[in-house]
């Protein structure tokens, strides 16, 4: 008898028994062989590939939709939190002059990068691309929109000068076929094609459009070398207006640039060139050379100074170049309060944090959220797991209650309940407990918002912790009771620790959905209750700093992923349960 | 029963009522009174208040009426925890958060037991049950068998004098329960416990009990020893509940020297003990066990009446042979033999005569 009473020792089919055999099966390592010799694995997993297709068109269409309306636009969003092509997009020649600034010291960039610039922001006034890059760069740098926006307007000022000084000497100067004939290959004579498609591709990415229609026009170049600028401005011209006004080069008169291009050039060497040119126009052009004197002197940094005399500050052309890279970790950086300045990242100016204090509320807000919600819903819970199934199933219909009320109407209900004229207010003062001169202030704050979200997520978690207790016998209670154990160590030491999953599920929903909360802070948060939701939306639909809104959700994002992370390592995944 | 006899009980329950919902009684004036050392079986079918005798008792349901006595003093009004009675559950109940020996540890934890007492206990507990390496293993990495010895450990390391057991070895398949029945009753009889085991398996509580009580609609119906309880059934739902039983209906005829003259239906003559007819003319059940009815003329008494039977069925079972016959328009009718060399194999089809003492025929209500 004591032999056979020894679980070891007890033979037969016992479940001790089938778990040990389990286990010494596994023991035999080696692979095993189907009955045609291959390895068994490889046939079962053919024999399963077949099921394993099935199963994965069964949720194809699911995973496609997930795919487009899911990951799609959150792998937008990354990566739009660091994009920033359109400064070198829309004034490209001027990235490309800057490079050789190193814009640490007082110094102003070189002459080369006002001049790229007066032709870059020509071309993007009159593609209407200017104000765009400058609302960007004006997230960097207060003011720059109104630089590029006042500077679009008077640029044509310079070249107009240009053109009546030397419509006064020749009309043909303001003649589109005489234009198109100097500046064009013409039958004969090399064509400067690079130069047109430099122009071309420059002109396609700054407007976004493809620009592969005919332009009908060749630039030269022989004009090319001899004048370098005016031919590209000439060039420029030309493509935008075939492609994008729809224009026929040849009878259109160009635009101003291309006058100042002229004039800049004739003064700069050009006259020389031009002596021993003899095609299209070179009587005009000698003529001009001739009456140099008479045509306005270029000089590019004065004409930006005059269209706006901030073009001599520093600091404007020092944010142009930090954010000339088509990738920029600004958006990011500022959504942590912080700067690229030249020397590394630095903290941006006191009066300018607001991001990691909103990040710091948000977080805190949300812990109190889902705190609350346990400290409310477990005893809720509670008693729905402990009710006979009929009694628990209407006191389940009054948690889910909520659900089938539009949001917009219980956020509002608690601003009737809240304000300071409100219900709670009214039974306070009735009651005598507050004076009616110092009404409680409870919406429109912190406080406001915890009770609002609270009561909305509070079904989250009452759920999950309903569906876990439901599986908990009260058999454990009893045999902990009978273990000797009062009701409240037989709560504490099992009950509540089997628990703990379903408070687990619960917390997550409730977290993750408070971080990212929206609707309720915007309504009942004033001030000092709103979330970085709301600042992220903010930023979509108000301020259009769509990069500094991706940043922001993509920090939402991380730290969602990471907090889950941590709660995996601490409490473990496995422990959550959602019944 | 006599108040005498309730004052040196252990256990009693005192015409104890309970009802659920105000309109029934679940239980219905149950009195019982156990002496200490017992090993009492609560054995009914579903529905029968066994349980809820054994959840009164420990403490989770309350009396409706009457009272329970533990050692002699009223224990209606004490919560359980304080009641310091054992309890296996049905489905163990083992905490699945804690290991073994924690759970084993725990109501020494909420008596305020020192650490190394407590360590003491919990080892011999473990030993006692043979699982003395299992300390370590939570309760899910054990089979049901282990388990069972688990909670088995648990409900007697804290010594309670008094151990419940609600259908404990029901989740178990039929090897290692019959296996673990043995196992329960040696460690109470090595510990000297009293205990309470609610079953509704039949041969469980005949192998284990000092005493069974059977339950139906509330009321005790047998409380006796599992030989007197098989053999001398008081009443027909006793007779029928425990083990085989052959019953045919039936009027009494005569009454006398402790024997009745039963005229069954078909209006054949028999004797029976009568156990609860009083008077000639009354309807009656009779009941014959299986294993009691006799075929070979020669071993039956002289006069006694016999019946004639036609063999519809022979079943070999193993260690006995259990034969079907059609008597007096019956044809449910079972007799079992033990298969020994010399025993006869009934053909289908044949015609026998059979019979049995009279004493083992009982006539009980209808």
């Amino acid at each position: 008898m004591t032999d056979a009473t020894d679980p070891d020792k007890f033979t037969g089919a016992t479940p001790d028994n089938a778990l040990r055999n389990s286990d010494r099966a596994e023991e035999q390592a080696g692979p095993v062989l189907a009955a045609d010799g291959t390895p068994l694995k490889r046939s079962l997993s053919r024999a399963l590939r077949r099921q394993k297709l099935r199963a994965l068109g069964l949720i194809a269409p699911l995973l496609i939709f997930v795919l487009v309306t899911f990951i799609a636009p959150i792998a937008d969003m990354l990566f739009r939190s660091v994009e920033n092509q359109i400064v070198s997009n829309t004034i490209p020649n001027t990235v490309q002059a800057l490079t050789e600034w190193e814009g640490t010291g007082d110094d102003l960039p070189p002459q080369s990068a006002y001049e790229a610039m007066y032709f870059d922001l020509f071309l993007a006034a009159e593609a209407k691309q200017h104000t765009r890059l400058g609302s960007r760069l004006n997230y960097e740098q207060a003011g720059i929109s109104s630089l590029f926006r006042t500077t679009g307007r008077s640029l044509d000022d310079i070249g107009d000068d240009v053109q009546d000084v030397l419509e006064d000497m020749d009309e043909s100067w303001g003649e589109g076929p005489f234009w198109y004939d100097m500046m064009w290959v013409g039958n004969s004579g090399e064509a400067a094609r690079d130069l047109f498609d430099t122009k071309r591709s420059q002109l396609a990415r700054m407007t976004g459009e493809s620009l592969s229609g005919d332009v009908n026009f060749m630039p030269s170049a022989q004009m090319a070398e001899m004048l370098p600028l005016t031919t590209q401005a000439y060039t420029s011209w030309a493509i935008f207006a075939a492609l994008v006004d729809g224009d026929t080069v040849k009878e259109e008169e160009p635009w101003e640039a291309v006058f100042t291009a002229l004039a800049y050039d004739l003064q700069n060497g050009g006259a020389e060139r031009v002596a021993a040119y003899d095609g299209a126009g070179a009587a005009q052009l000698q003529q001009a050379v001739e009456n140099l004197d008479q045509i306005p002197q270029i000089d590019f940094q004065a004409i930006m100074a005059e269209a706006d005399e901030d073009w001599n500050n520093v600091a404007n052309w020092r944010t142009i170049k930090l954010y000339s890279p088509d990738y920029t970790p600004g958006y990011f950086l500022n959504a942590v309060d912080m700067q690229d300045g030249l020397d590394g990242f630095e903290a941006r100016p006191e009066n300018q944090q607001i991001y990691m204090m909103l990040f710091k509320r948000t977080l805190f807000m949300s812990l109190m959220i889902t705190g609350s919600c346990i400290l409310l819903g477990y005893p809720v819970a509670w008693i729905l797991a402990n009710l006979p199934m009929r009694t628990a199933n209407i006191l389940m219909i009054l948690v889910l209650l909520p659900f089938w009320t539009s949001l917009l109407v219980r956020t509002s209900a608690w601003k009737v309940m809240l304000q300071q004229q409100g219900v709670i207010n009214d039974v306070l003062v009735w009651l005598g407990l507050v004076a009616d001169n110092d009404r409680l202030i409870m919406i429109n704050n912190q406080f406001g918002t915890i009770v609002a979200m609270t009561h909305i997520l509070l079904p989250f978690m009452i759920l999950p912790l309903y569906s876990v207790m439901q599986t908990i016998p009260p058999s454990y209670l009893r045999a902990a009771k009978s273990l000797g154990a009062t009701n409240w160590t037989a709560f504490w030491r099992v009950y509540f620790p089997q628990s703990v999953p379903g408070i687990g599920a619960g917390s997550i929903l409730v977290f993750i959905l408070a971080i990212g909360y929206y609707i309720t802070p915007e309504i009942v948060g004033g001030t000092t209750g709103t979330f970085i939701s709301n600042r992220i939306a903010y930023h979509i639909s108000s301020s259009l700093n769509w990069g500094l809104a991706a940043a922001l959700g993509s920090i939402l994002l991380a730290v969602v992923l990471i907090l889950y992370w941590a709660y995996d390592k601490i409490v473990g995944i496995d422990n959550v349960k959602l019944g | 029963m006599a108040d005498t006899a309730q004052d040196d009980a252990f256990v009693a329950f005192e015409r104890v009522q309970k009802s659920y919902d105000g309109e029934t009684l679940v239980v219905k004036d149950l009195n019982l009174s156990m002496p200490r050392g017992e090993f009492l079986t609560m054995l009914g079918p579903s529905g029968s208040g066994k349980t809820t005798c054994l959840m009164m008792l420990a403490g989770f349901e309350t009396a409706t009426h009457g009272e329970i006595k533990l050692d002699g003093k009223p224990i209606n009004n004490i919560p359980p925890h304080k009641r310091g009675i054992g309890m296996v559950f049905q489905n163990y109940a083992l905490f699945p958060h804690m290991t073994v020996a924690e759970n084993l540890s725990f109501p020494l934890e909420v008596r305020k037991m020192g650490k190394s007492e407590r360590e003491k206990k919990v080892k011999r507990a473990l030993e006692m049950v043979q699982m003395g390496d299992f300390g370590g293993r939570r309760p899910a990495q054990l089979s049901g068998g282990q388990q069972q010895r688990i909670a088995l450990a648990r409900a007697l390391v804290f010594e309670a004098e008094l151990v419940l057991m609600d259908e404990p070895l029901g989740a178990l398949d039929k090897q290692l329960r019959e296996h673990m029945q043995f196992e329960i009753k040696r460690i109470a009889d090595d510990l000297g416990i009293t205990v309470v085991y609610v079953t509704h398996d039949q041969t469980e509580a005949l192998t284990m009990s000092d005493r069974v009580a059977v339950f139906d609609d509330g009321r005790i119906q047998q409380l006796a020893p599992p030989d007197v309880l098989y053999e001398s059934p008081e009443n027909s739902f006793v007779a029928q509940f425990i083990g085989e039983n052959n019953t045919m209906m039936g009027t009494v005829k005569e009454l006398n020297n402790g024997l009745a003259l039963v005229q069954l239906d078909g209006g054949e003559l028999i004797d029976c003990k009568p156990v609860n007819v009083s008077k000639p003319g009354e309807r009656t059940r009779v009941s014959i066990r299986p294993e009691r009815v006799e075929f070979n003329p020669e071993r039956l008494q002289e006069g006694a009446h016999t019946l004639k039977a036609e063999v519809l069925e022979f079943i070999y079972m193993g260690d006995i042979f259990r034969t079907r016959l059609k008597v007096a328009g019956n044809d449910e009718f079972i007799i079992k033999t033990r298969n020994a060399p010399d025993q006869v194999r009934l053909e289908p089809g044949s015609q026998i005569e059979i019979g049995w003492l009279p004493d083992d025929c009982r006539a009980l209500d209808a």
